[in-house]
């Protein structure tokens, strides 16, 4: 079924207007990822391969906190599994195999699956997932380049507040899921988690093992809530 | 490992998740338990993330100009700016008060 060029036109406009906004703060993650002692390329390559805004950021962060690398790859591949949750859904709407698959699986993220779910025909959701994914992609390498060009320029990111900056967009990142009562718990527990876990354990583990610990303890209460209501 | 080898690594392992997404029968995530647990997992770690950012350095809690510059990034949310006002004005914020104190 093919789309008239009204609604054509309407998906377009939505996908280039979210690949703007987001690609926009690529030249944030650029930044704060050569100011945290990452090279030019190496911030590219993250933006180029990684593919995950959220991830990306968390990456930088614990590894310039002075957590072991491995711990910044751990917390930054297990918020991506959110990814793998969308892919569910956008299977459903692209029914894509081979090569295309495999380019579809890079780009959905959270933008591409957002603008795509909220499609009521389904030759929309397939232009919108495929025009806002491709957007974001180019706009969020573009500007990843001039952050990092710039963040190189910029000596001790401490001076420019950088290292507000980060915890600043991980903050507007959870802002929009914290609606009704069980997220900000989950939030505000992990949190606590994280800082009680800080002077006790290697740095990079607080953030997971609280994350992990807040998340096991929501799924188990509403395990024993469901059981107990039936 | 190399930081290279970080990234990389970093790479694989989020672009092989996302593509497991598109491979798995959609009926991996009927449960409601992995339902629940996949959407409170990001909220849970975006969390945990602000909080040590903001209050650690990494060997303990300590509370600087970070604070001050989150807490007005959050002001920033509240008031529905877009995310590099509220990124410039967390980073400006705590920028500013190093340069005075």
């Amino acid at each position: 079924m093919t789309l008239p060029a009204d609604r054509r036109r309407a998906v377009l406009r939505t996908s280039l207007g979210v690949g703007v906004a987001t690609g926009a703060y690529g030249v944030s993650f650029g930044a704060l990822a050569t100011a945290s002692g990452l090279d030019v390329l190496q911030a590219c390559a993250l933006s180029l391969l990684a593919f995950s805004g959220a991830s990306q950021f968390a990456f930088v962060g614990v590894v310039s906190g002075g957590g072991p690398l491995l711990s910044g790859t751990a917390t930054s591949v297990l918020l991506g599994a959110r990814n793998g949750f969308y892919g569910l859904r956008i299977a459903e709407i692209l029914r894509v195999r081979g090569a295309r698959r495999l380019a579809a699986a890079q780009l959905t993220i959270d933008e591409s699956t957002a603008v795509a779910v909220a499609q009521p025909e389904e030759a929309a959701a397939r232009l919108g997932f495929w025009s806002t994914g491709l957007s974001i992609y180019v706009l969020w390498n573009l500007a990843t380049l001039v952050g990092a060009l710039g963040g190189t320029a910029m000596g001790d990111p401490a001076t420019w507040g950088l290292d507000a900056a980060a915890p600043a967009a991980f903050l507007a990142l959870v802002a929009p899921r914290l609606q009704g009562r069980r997220p900000v718990l989950v939030a505000v527990v992990a949190a606590v988690l994280a800082l009680a876990l800080v002077p006790v354990s290697p740095a990079g583990v607080p953030v997971m093992a609280g994350a992990l610990l807040a998340v096991t303890g929501a799924v188990l209460v509403r395990a024993s809530t469901t059981s107990a209501g039936a | 490992m190399s930081v290279w080898g970080a990234i990389l690594l970093t790479s694989a392992g989020v672009y092989l998740l996302k593509l497991a997404g598109l491979l798995v029968p959609p009926r991996a995530l009927e449960p409601p338990r992995v339902r629940l647990a996949a959407t409170l997992l990001p909220v849970a770690l975006l969390a945990a993330l602000v909080a040590v950012q903001t209050l650690s350095d990494g060997r303990s809690l300590t509370v600087d100009a970070r604070l001050a510059g989150v807490a007005a990034g959050g002001l920033a949310l509240l008031l529905r700016a877009p995310f590099l006002v509220v990124v410039a004005v967390a980073a400006g914020t705590a920028a500013l008060l190093r340069a005075i104190a």
